[in-house]
């Protein structure tokens, strides 16, 4: 497939803001940190969510007809995309009706109720944007339960570290917030290295499936077109194999590797400074991992463009 | 009523005929425009609902070139319709066709990527979705005469290797020709279950081929001989040797 970057940065920074904020609702209820003020966690989540705006906004530039983008609210009931738009919206009142009441009345049940459904819909959100991918039949690399898996802990994981860069920036003790990301950051990358063993066992249907010729071998003699068609750039993108390798090592590694090593302090004091590029790397690493997703996922429409298996 | 195609790839010989009569009719239809890019420069591009291509089934000399003509399949269970975030693609409830609303697209894509066949594709100049309409306007069109009411490339192909009618009826062409000669959906295990259905190729006998003769006779020596003297020739001053 080929990777779009408006899709790719949306995902990604839209998930982290997403999995911030999800973390950041809670901050009082489950007691991430107890000195921090209600003044502190409004501006912790209006960060939040101008990274999930930020991310909204790139969106729309996927559309060849962005006039319509309104009309994506109306097929619920079917529309993975739909149901992500939908709350993608409904999720702002609800953020900004926390974030005023933490503002306004501090640490009180009505902020808890609200904090609790914006966590929600945040997950559920994350859950949206990856099931419109996970959805599809016809991308064997996508359809799987793999996919939101990793969307989630690819949301709450720079979420977490950007979190924990502002707590240490206003002095806050982080130190359980980087205990939960220690956790996030194993369990990605372990649902991530799955994912790439998993991909990497042949599956799905062939070219014999596809043109009904199971019993011979089936090859392209002439694939019809002259020149590029929207199948080819949308579907055809192909990178060399060994780029994608290295590709995996250093997604892997600035998503992973790299922000353990630097917030457990195996590369010296876990300080502000370790803290701030532990998170870049994180963000740095799932920008790579979103890239590789769209980059190795790999159409049936391939098939009859002369793909012996996907 | 459940209308679609029938393909005979037996008899289909590759000629593209019905990929022009569909992009002739549907660009000046209902749907039309289909955009063009660079359609006189070095790289032509452009919309088209139905692609044809040429592939060689088994080793020779069982071998055999197969041309696969694919445009929508208007699947029964058709994804571009249930990803469709905006209601621009439905699916007919009379007849099955699969449409978009051009008026409602917001060009995200996700039905094309739903869809196994590469039945659609985004026109960039519209920035919409476009795809077979199964030439709706036509089928229905009573200004024409009646044996003209079926899609553009039906009526175009010149080795009658496209049948258009409805699968509902037992009795209707297409589906006496699916029942009496196999015909079969290509992708099945993706589950759209889609109308159109593809006739396989007749079992023909194999070709007779004539085994070559490994030397033995002073002809094909001298031959050899030859062949040496003229090779090495050839190859004088290379510095090969």
């Amino acid at each position: 497939m080929h990777p779009a970057l408006s899709v790719i940065f949306f995902t990604v920074t839209a998930g982290a803001g997403y999995g911030l904020l999800f973390l950041l609702a809670f901050v009082n209820i489950g007691g991430l940190s107890e000195m921090i003020s209600p003044d502190q966690v409004t501006a912790m989540g209006i960060v939040g969510l101008v990274l999930v705006t930020a991310g909204l906004i790139s969106s729309t530039f996927h559309l060849a007809n962005p006039k319509n983008a309104w009309r994506s609210f109306t097929r619920f009931k079917t529309s993975w995309l739909s149901r992500e738009a939908v709350f993608a919206v409904l999720f702002y009142p609800v953020s900004l009706i926390w974030l005023a009441l933490q503002f306004f009345t501090g640490n009180s049940s009505a902020t808890a109720i609200f904090a609790v459904i914006m966590a929600a819909m945040a997950l559920v959100i994350m859950l949206c944007t990856a099931m419109i991918y996970a959805s599809l039949k016809t991308i064997r690399q996508w359809h799987t339960p793999l996919t939101p898996v990793n969307y989630v802990l690819l949301g709450l994981l720079p979420g977490a570290l950007i979190l924990a860069v502002m707590f240490a920036s206003q002095g806050l003790d982080a130190g359980r917030l980087l205990g939960l990301s220690v956790i996030i950051l194993v369990l990605a990358a372990l649902v991530k290295i799955v994912y790439f063993f998993w991909i990497g066992t042949p599956a799905g249907p062939t070219i014999n499936t596809a043109l009904g010729f199971t019993r011979a071998t089936v090859k392209l003699l002439d694939v019809g077109h002259a020149s590029d068609t929207f199948h080819t750039r949308e579907f055809g993108y192909q990178v060399d194999r060994v780029k994608l390798i290295w590709l995996r090592f250093i997604s892997v590694g600035l998503a992973f590797v790299l922000p353990i090593m630097l917030i457990t302090g195996m590369l010296g004091s876990a300080g502000f400074a370790a803290l701030g590029l532990a998170a870049v790397s994180a963000y740095a690493g799932v920008f790579v991992e979103r890239w590789l997703f769209f980059a190795e996922a790999r159409h049936v429409v391939n098939l009859y463009h002369g793909a012996q298996r996907t | 009523m459940k209308l679609g195609l029938v393909i005979d790839l037996d008899t289909c010989v590759g000629c593209h005929a019905c990929a022009v009569a569909c992009k002739q009719w549907n660009t000046s239809g209902t749907t039309g425009p289909l955009a063009d890019y660079d359609p006189y420069g070095e790289q032509p591009s452009g919309v088209w609902f139905n692609r044809i291509r040429n592939y060689e089934v088994d080793e020779f000399p069982n071998n055999k070139t197969v041309n696969a003509p694919m445009s929508c399949m208007h699947c029964d269970d058709a994804a571009c319709v249930t990803v469709c975030p905006t209601g621009a693609s439905y699916k007919r409830e009379e007849d099955g066709i699969v449409l978009v609303d051009q008026s409602k697209c917001m060009g995200c894509n996700l039905c094309a990527w739903a869809c196994p066949y590469g039945a659609r594709e985004l026109d960039e100049e519209q920035g919409v979705m476009k795809k077979c309409t199964l030439c709706v306007d036509r089928i229905y069109d009573e200004k024409l005469p009646k044996e003209e009411r079926q899609p553009a490339c039906v009526m175009t192909c010149p080795t009658h290797a496209r049948f258009f009618g409805d699968f509902d009826d037992p009795d209707s062409k297409v589906s006496t020709l699916v029942r009496e000669r196999s015909g079969y959906s290509m992708m099945p295990e993706v589950g759209y279950n889609p109308v159109n259905k593809y006739l396989p190729p007749r079992q023909r006998p194999t070709a007779p081929t004539v085994e070559k003769s490994e030397g033995g006779t002073s002809a094909s020596l001298i031959g050899k001989w030859m062949k040496r003297q003229k090779d090495a020739f050839n190859d004088l001053g290379k510095g090969t040797h």
